[in-house]
């Protein structure tokens, strides 16, 4: 929108560069000024990160410098799985690197029909879908399952990945306060009875890392004749009695309709998929587009993502790990008297909250510079206009990594005044 | 007074906490230009407005809506169907 009708007229006669009328890509001026802003305050730009070495699940080598990563979704350290990687080297050796085409047409190769078994497996259920990202899957299965004049309900807070699987389709769209079972009570109630309904929910939110009353919201769901959905990307392997997430760990395995999940976290590879025990889950694929319309994942991944589902069924002892590092850094940061996500540790996301961009700036590159990667999250990505440190660990980190940590955030917090 | 006055009256009275800039209320008052909101006060507005008349405005609806009448008459129509 421009408002240069109503301006009163004026010689210039040192007039700014002003972008071509029809040049696109002056939309993107006020992005372009701020970005620049803040490279000019003298930090490293937190959204260009190179990894030049990684080393281990926790450890990379960023610009010279020996650094823990504490920013990678890597909760249970598959990445460097020597079972993972002798599978992926064997199907690429025998694959070759990549499939050229659709699931649908030549790209369902061995190991994708293997990996969709482990999934099966894992999660104890009829139906499993493979998609290229956890990103289109959910894009995939919300446009596809939610059609016009039907209803997708999901939570303020959803991940970018659900509003856009919302805008993709034909639905109409109704969101309710981020867990709150009242207000989704209430929404559901005033829509019309008769049309189908897709209630959207997280298992783990993973700006804040908290978790959902998914028992509550699952209940509230059910009375209102809705089908559940839920994105388990932030607890797979770790929660419940299996590791299929929260939604098993609060015993709803009989009432979720439909799960999403990705391989890029805890599996530690690429790619997402969505479960289900419906009996005519499979027409999905005849009828979803970011499934058909787009190149399967490469013989090599879909190896060792089935390899790796595999042993997160029994990696008992890692999952025990992971939440003890969740614990022993949630501790110690609210020890220091940072405020934190959430008052427990309630998942292996710990966010500290930060005031503004220039204390959360100041703090992440001290981070960097004493050797440890967090992510740094703002609005519009996180709640409420707040700007985070991310930490998310790793069932791998070992307690001397993890005092480390603590000794830099506290020494960090000092210095920009997060903590007294 | 007419239902349509009503229903602006009332979401006038609904904007008010959230004007911060004491803008003054018109029909072609807009959202994001004149009020300049962003979408987490648009989101705790919408919620006040779906309490206040017990409709639920979809965010497929909220994309049309721009102005404070086009607000008013989308309230009226909601209204009309419930």
């Amino acid at each position: 929108m421009t408002e240069t009708g109503l301006q009163p007229e004026r010689i210039d006669f040192d007039p700014p560069a002003v972008a071509p009328k029809r040049d696109l890509m002056s939309k993107f001026d006020g992005l372009i000024a701020e970005r620049q802003a803040l490279l000019d305050s003298g930090v490293t730009d937190p959204f260009a990160i190179v990894m030049e070495e990684v080393r281990s699940p926790t450890e990379a080598v960023i610009k010279g410098r020996e650094t823990i990563l504490l920013g990678t979704y890597n909760y249970m350290g598959m990445t460097f799985d020597p079972d993972v990687i002798a599978a992926g080297e064997e199907a690429l050796r025998r694959f070759g690197s990549g499939t050229n085409g659709s699931r649908m047409l030549n790209g369902t190769f061995r190991d994708h029909m293997e990996v969709e078994q482990a999934l099966r497996d894992f999660y104890g259920v009829s139906g499993a879908i493979v998609f290229s990202t956890g990103y289109m899957a959910n894009l995939g299965i919300i446009s596809t399952l939610a059609g016009k004049g039907e209803y997708v309900i999901l939570d303020a807070d959803s991940h970018a990945s659900i509003y856009d699987g919302c805008q993709q389709g034909n639905a109409e769209i109704v969101r309710f306060r981020h867990n709150s079972v009242e207000d989704l009570d209430k929404r559901l109630s005033r829509l019309p009875k008769e049309p189908g309904k897709l209630v959207v929910l997280e298992g783990v939110y993973s700006m804040l890392g908290d978790i959902a009353p998914l028992r509550e919201m699952v209940a509230v769901a059910k009375k209102h004749g809705a089908m559940v959905l839920v994105d388990e990307a932030h607890s797979m392997g770790f929660f419940g009695p299996n590791g299929r997430g929260v939604y098993e760990d609060q015993g709803l395995e009989d009432q979720v309709d439909f799960v999403v999940g990705t391989f890029s976290k805890s599996v530690g590879t690429v790619g997402g998929f969505c479960i289900s025990d419906h009996p005519k889950f499979e027409a999905v694929r005849l009828a979803c587009r970011p499934y058909i319309f787009t190149a399967s994942l490469p013989p090599s991944v879909v190896a060792t993502a089935a390899t790796s589902i595999r042993k997160l069924a029994h990696a008992h002892n890692k999952r025990q790990h992971l939440w003890e590092n969740a614990r022993f850094l949630h501790g110690r940061l609210r020890e220091l008297g940072f405020r934190l996500g959430t008052e427990t540790p309630e998942s292996a996301i710990i966010a500290v909250i930060l005031s503004d961009q220039t204390q959360a700036v100041a703090m992440w590159q001290a981070l960097l510079d004493g050797g440890v990667y967090v992510n740094m999250a703002r609005p519009p990505a996180t709640p409420a206009g707040t700007y985070l440190l991310r930490c998310s660990l790793c069932a791998e980190h070992r307690r001397d990594q993890l005092d480390r940590v603590a000794d830099l955030f506290s020494a960090a917090g000092r210095a920009v005044g997060a903590i007294a | 007074m007419s239902d349509r006055q009503q229903i602006f009256d009332t979401v006038t009275a609904q904007i008010e906490p959230f004007n911060k800039k004491g803008v003054a209320l018109a029909e072609a008052t807009t959202f994001q230009g004149d009020l300049e909101w962003d979408s987490l006060t648009v989101m705790d507005f919408v919620a006040a407005i779906e309490d206040e008349f017990d409709i639920i405005i979809t965010m497929n609806m909220q994309a049309e809506i721009e102005t404070v009448g086009q607000l008013v008459d989308a309230v009226a129509k909601l209204k009309a169907a419930a």
